[in-house]
């Protein structure tokens, strides 16, 4: 664990070090904040519920580009190498890292609190869906980034990686609405795996066991692939 | 420190490593000879726990490298081949996370890393991000690296690569220092560096292992004798009958400078002989040309030549590669010592004898 944080840190420093985390930081603010302008200008209710919702595609969009680097890069460059040779085992590397991308999507995602003081100063916010809409983004956050993480374990060209990202996302995005009003046996199944329907109750208020569980699991089925993934690029 | 046995590695159809076996011991230097593509960056991936072994075994300080990998890389300091180093830290965030990922106590780190600075002499670009450093001054932060949590043994794959002639020197000198308290197995393709720092050399090529020995033994047991360059005045023909008299003389080469081309009438001839083993033939050539008073034959000079492990080399490696090429024609008769129509068992031979 130890290991996990030093890595955890190191990516920290990349980070802050390389402009990807400015960039993806100023994209986020200025899109949340143009639609919570917006949407606050238009609907004149004191909630976060219609902007938070919005957010998905964005955080779809960004989540790869925080991680697309992450393992890519040091497979390019050879640093895994250096790295694999020090005394850490394949998770500790991998959870590090993955701790390093949820650390910086937190991070982008801190300045919206402003918006929560800001609603409480032109009116009278219900508290209740915006803190269990934060847990959502914090529990979809997870499982962006871990998927995000698998693709840059699966190819050494980083923007493959954060194409293959976004592309995942995305569908995982519109799968639910892509079969709604539709029948057939394979509508629930799809409509469980996209995130579209996982993620609209915790706007409303509401944080159910089975929106967690699929979040948690799908994250740490991700982590265990890429964990794998980097052991069997040892024998390729 | 280090034993390997029949190890060998397979990467698809091609083989990289084909059944080695050597052993490292305890405080010693090997060199790791061999030309680029022989498989010494594989052995060396496979020691430091990067890449498995298709077949075979490898201990490191007593861990087995595939089932104990991760003790053995508690053990060792491995330079890889090309010193990938995170290019956007800087040099002292950089050894303080080697340092913490290789387990180094806290209170220990700063001395520690402020060793490994200074022995490597990068303490004056301490601050620096390493994507600014010149390649020599990389190349010597990778080495801080590998002996920052002060390893029993350091696999250093080429560490003098890419380097300038005096950073080359630094680090040349740097390594014998520090094989005085490390075990060290370092890789090269120049030769010179491993007469100067091997204790011993492995010289592999096509994956396998062709020589092991002492540098100083490699060549004596390759050609034995030495060749001697002769610089002489007097009657070509003569001298160059006398010195074939010598009993320990194999050959002698020259050529009749006395009626050179340009018209210029001189006497000096130079003169190249090939002695038997272990005979040093100089004594005799001086009494020759003393005793000889009567004729006035002057010696101008005499120059012993050992052969070096360059010529080793290349024989022995550039013998593989027409061996590996195709059947060579059938000798006929004897060959000639050091002729082309050895074969590489033949070789091996004298060397093993």
């Amino acid at each position: 664990m130890t290991n996990s944080i030093t890595i955890f840190k190191r990516e920290m420093i990349s980070y802050f070090y390389s402009p990807i985390a400015y960039i993806v930081i100023a994209v986020f603010l200025l899109s949340s904040g143009y639609f919570f302008a917006r949407i606050l200008a238009l609907s004149q209710q004191a909630t976060l519920m219609y902007s938070l919702a919005n957010t998905q595609v964005i955080l779809s969009i960004l989540a790869p580009v925080i991680t697309m680097r992450l393992l890519s890069e040091e497979v390019k460059s050879g640093t895994i190498e250096m790295l694999m040779t020090a005394p850490v085992t394949d998770f500790e590397v991998v959870f590090g890292k993955f701790l390093a991308a949820l650390c910086l999507y937190l991070v982008m995602l801190a300045p919206t609190l402003l918006y929560v003081v800001f609603l409480g100063w032109v009116g009278d916010p219900d508290m209740g869906p915006i803190i269990s809409s934060y847990i959502g983004l914090a529990l979809m956050g997870a499982m962006f980034v871990s998927i995000g993480l698998l693709m840059s374990a699966l190819t050494r060209n980083q923007i493959v990686a954060g194409v293959l990202g976004i592309v995942t996302l995305v569908i995982l995005f519109y799968l639910g609405f892509a079969v709604s009003g539709t029948d057939g046996w394979y509508v629930p199944i799809l409509q469980y795996v996209g995130t579209y329907d996982h993620w609209e109750p915790f706007t409303k208020g509401l944080v159910d066991t089975k929106d967690v569980i699929y979040y948690v699991s799908i994250t740490v089925l991700c982590l265990f692939i890429t964990v794998r993934t980097l052991e069997s690029s040892k024998w390729r | 420190m280090i034993q390997v046995e029949h190890l060998s590695k397979r990467f698809g159809d091609k083989t990289a490593v084909d059944d080695i076996s050597f052993r490292v011991h305890e405080g010693e230097i090997l060199g790791f000879l061999g030309p680029n593509g022989a498989g010494k960056s594989t052995t060396m991936r496979i020691l430091a726990g990067f890449l498995p072994a298709t077949s075979g075994t490898a201990r490191v300080a007593g861990y087995d490298v595939f089932t104990d990998s991760l003790n053995v890389r508690k053990q060792i300091g491995y330079l890889p081949e090309n010193v990938p180093l995170y290019l956007d830290m800087r040099v002292n965030e950089y050894l303080t996370f080697r340092a913490q990922l290789k387990g180094v106590p806290k209170k220990d780190r700063r001395a520690s890393i402020q060793e490994a600075l200074e022995k490597c002499g990068v303490v004056e670009v301490q601050n620096q991000i390493v994507g600014t450093l010149s390649k020599g001054y990389r190349q010597r932060v990778g080495l801080a690296d590998t002996m920052v949590h002060n390893p029993k043994i350091l696999i250093l794959d080429e560490p003098t690569i890419g380097l300038d002639p005096n950073q080359i020197r630094q680090v040349r000198s740097l390594i014998k220092e520090l094989g005085k308290k490390h075990t060290i197995l370092l890789s090269t393709h120049i030769l010179p560096e491993v007469e100067m720092i091997c204790g011993r050399v492995i010289i592999i090529n096509n994956g396998k292992l062709v020589a092991m020995d002492t540098p100083g033994n490699l060549t004596s047991k390759l050609r034995g004798g030495a060749t001697i360059h002769l610089e002489a005045k007097g009657p070509f023909g003569r001298i160059k009958a006398c010195l074939e008299g010598i009993p320990a003389v194999l050959s002698v080469k020259g050529e009749d400078e006395s009626v050179a081309p340009s018209g210029a009438r001189t006497k000096t001839h130079r003169f190249v002989l090939e002695t038997d083993k272990g005979r040093d033939v100089r004594e005799e050539v001086f009494h020759a040309f003393v005793e000889n008073k009567e004729n006035k034959w002057v010696l101008l000079g005499m120059k012993k030549e050992a052969v070096t492990l360059e010529e080793v080399f290349h024989q022995i490696t550039t013998r593989e590669a027409e061996e590996a090429a195709g059947p060579l024609p059938p000798a006929e008769g004897p060959a000639p010592k050091g002729g082309i129509k050895e074969t590489v068992s033949g070789l091996l031979k004298r060397i093993k004898a």
